[in-house]
């Protein structure tokens, strides 16, 4: 009966993700006394889920299964829940997630809410708030079925420690031969990503030109952050594609994202419109980015940008 | 080949987003639909199939009666046939239940769906249609080329893309980058015209429970206005972010 979550990780390593789903969980088996149960993939190291508290922690370990794969995770995580009678599933809004999900959702007949930005109103019947209409609104919906599964919108929930006692138990479930096999990676690993990144420094059509991203990557460097772009950045072939944000490319839902010569068209602020905070520099006082921003810095970038890098490395220094 | 394409039939991202009936319904009023931006890659990449591998293109919409000129243009844009599911959706689930009614029947090869609508963002449609029809499924699809019964799909992974190759029958989660945006097409005379001679069917929906109820709406908070720095006075910016914000 306990509340199963599916805590990610990343070359053994558990994400920041995965310990707020994790505490997610754990604040709706609060609401339903009940416990949390966490199923890893080859996570090498499952002690950081006692912090968030997880109860129990299901680990697979199989090298078969170091690549992710949408049909195997999901028969995984399906099997786990049948195990655990769970009727509760907690997934993130990482891409692998929102892969598998609907997967598992016809495996286990289950309801599956996507968005979802806080813990449950209700809990009879079930309801959830999540966000719709590209962050314009919010949607209250009712997940009828005995499974429930909720995909927890990014940063929208954060970390909440709570300390657990822990028990490992291997898990060894039947893994379904795949039907899709993979040819090639191409993936940069020393970058921190859009999809994991807290801080998001993105820059548009502004910047004039490609050559002028190095102060971009310097600002990022020194946040710890993720590089985005406008769309038409990444159409002009200054950026790569995987790099642009916005209502047609990656979705942002960061704490911090930093907008710089970025106009704040409705397209690229629908998609970036669930961080947290935002802020924006830009030449022009009337760039509609403004009416959307936290904080804002009228002026030009390539002044304020290497301002803000000392400011911020003085500031870092310090710390 | 045979292609099926799923078609979003959603309000235009500038849309103004309301509600009415106590905030129960979309309000859509003054609202202008258009096809979901992801399903207008695939249905492009689709053409594709069909003028350069001869593939027979049908696309699909669950929907009441409102939804027909969204499949009219997609029709105007080249697929051969529509089918239109004459139901008001309940949900993402029930939405896939009804297509996979339609893919079983119909023998599809391939499906391609949108990565997300932007209405309800579900992004759970092409994955629910493959689990329930026993179809392989890549999602996030920026690339996809089909040989025989082989499917090479490239897809975008945090940070970088991977190429897989499977087999059909395959449902895809398509999305920009599937075909270059330039290669959209606007439905021109001539295709507006030939659209209309082709065959738009109604079929009954099958009788299927939602497993998930949209219960109300809500708008965002108002935002309270931006709090401007001065760019001379950058350290009162990380001090804000630091202190106020608490982000650094
Ligand atoms: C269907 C559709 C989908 C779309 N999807 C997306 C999407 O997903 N993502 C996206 O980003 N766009 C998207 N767009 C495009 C969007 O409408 C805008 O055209 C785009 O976001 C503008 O990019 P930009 O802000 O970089 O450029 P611009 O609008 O050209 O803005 C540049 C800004 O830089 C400022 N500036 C100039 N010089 C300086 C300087 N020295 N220092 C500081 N600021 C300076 C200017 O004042 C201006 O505000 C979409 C459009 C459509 C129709
Ligand atoms: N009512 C519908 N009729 C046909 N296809 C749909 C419908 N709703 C969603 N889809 C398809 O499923 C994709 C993802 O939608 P969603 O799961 O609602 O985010 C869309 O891009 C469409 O391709």
């Amino acid at each position: 009966m306990s509340v199963l979550v599916y805590t990610e990780s990343e070359q053994g390593q558990l994400k920041k993700s995965a310990l707020e789903v994790a505490s997610y969980a754990k604040a709706v088996a609060n609401q339903l006394g009940t416990t949390v149960t966490a199923v890893t993939i080859n996570a090498n190291n499952t002690d950081a889920l006692r912090n968030y508290g997880v109860d129990k922690a299901l680990s697979v370990k199989n090298t078969a299964l170091d690549n992710f794969n949408a049909n195997t995770y999901a028969a995984i995580i399906q099997q786990a829940a049948e195990q655990e009678s769970a009727q509760i599933i907690v997934i993130s809004s990482s891409a692998d997630s929102k892969y598998l999900a609907p997967l598992l959702a016809v495996g286990l007949n289950a309801g599956y809410a996507s968005n979802v930005v806080a813990t449950p109103l209700n809990t009879s019947p079930f309801t959830v708030k999540r966000s719709a209409f590209t962050n314009k609104a919010f949607e209250i919906t009712q997940i009828n079925t005995e499974v429930k599964i909720i995909g927890v919108s990014n940063n929208a929930f954060g970390l909440v420690e709570s300390s657990s006692t822990i028990s490992e138990e291997e898990f060894s479930p039947a893994i379904p031969e795949s039907k899709i096999s993979i040819e090639s990676i191409d993936k940069a690993t020393d970058k921190v990503t859009i999809a994991d990144a807290e801080i998001v420094v993105s820059a548009g059509r502004g910047l004039k030109g490609p050559e002028n991203w190095g102060m971009i990557e310097e600002l990022a460097d020194v946040l710890g952050a993720a590089t985005a772009c406008s769309k038409p950045v990444s159409d002009l072939g200054w950026r790569p594609h995987g790099e642009h944000v916005g209502q047609t490319g990656k979705p942002v839902a960061s704490n911090l994202y930093i907008a710089i010569g970025i106009s704040g068209a409705i397209q690229h602020l629908a998609g970036v419109s669930a961080s947290k905070v935002k802020v924006v520099i830009n030449t022009d006082p009337e760039a509609p980015f403004f009416k959307a921003a936290d904080y804002g810095v009228v002026g030009d970038a390539f002044q304020v940008v290497p301002e803000l890098i000392e400011k911020l490395k003085a500031f870092k220094a310090q710390q | 080949m045979k292609i099926l394409v799923c078609i979003s039939h959603v309000p235009d991202t500038t849309s103004k987003i309301n509600f009415t009936e106590g905030d129960t319904k979309f309000d859509t009023n003054g609202v202008q639909f258009v096809i979901n931006p992801n399903d207008e890659f695939g249905l492009t990449r689709a053409m594709w199939f069909k003028e350069k591998q001869g593939a027979n293109v049908t696309v699909i919409n669950v929907g009441g009666a409102d939804t027909e000129p969204t499949l009219r243009k997609a029709l105007a844009i080249g697929a051969d046939a529509a089918i239109r599911v004459n139901t008001v959706p309940a949900d993402g689930f029930s939405v896939a239940k009804q297509l996979a009614t339609v893919i079983k029947d119909g023998a599809y090869d391939l499906v391609i769906a949108g990565r997300e609508s932007i209405d309800y963002n579900g992004g759970m449609v092409p994955g629910m249609i493959a689990g329930l029809v026993g179809a392989n499924f890549v999602n996030n699809c920026i690339g996809l080329e089909v040989e025989g019964t082989n499917a090479k799909v490239i897809r975008e992974i945090d940070g970088g893309k991977e190429t897989v190759s499977t087999n059909l029958p395959l449902v895809i989660g398509g999305q920009k980058g599937l075909v270059e945006e330039t290669d959209l097409r606007i439905p021109n005379m001539r295709g507006i015209m030939m659209a209309r001679k082709k065959p738009l069917t109604v079929v009954e929906p099958s009788s299927i429970s939602g497993e998930t109820s949209s219960m109300s709406f809500e708008k965002p908070a108002p935002k309270g206005a931006v709090t401007l720095v001065s760019a001379d006075n950058l350290d009162e910016l990380v001090s804000l972010l630091h202190n106020e914000a608490k982000v650094i």
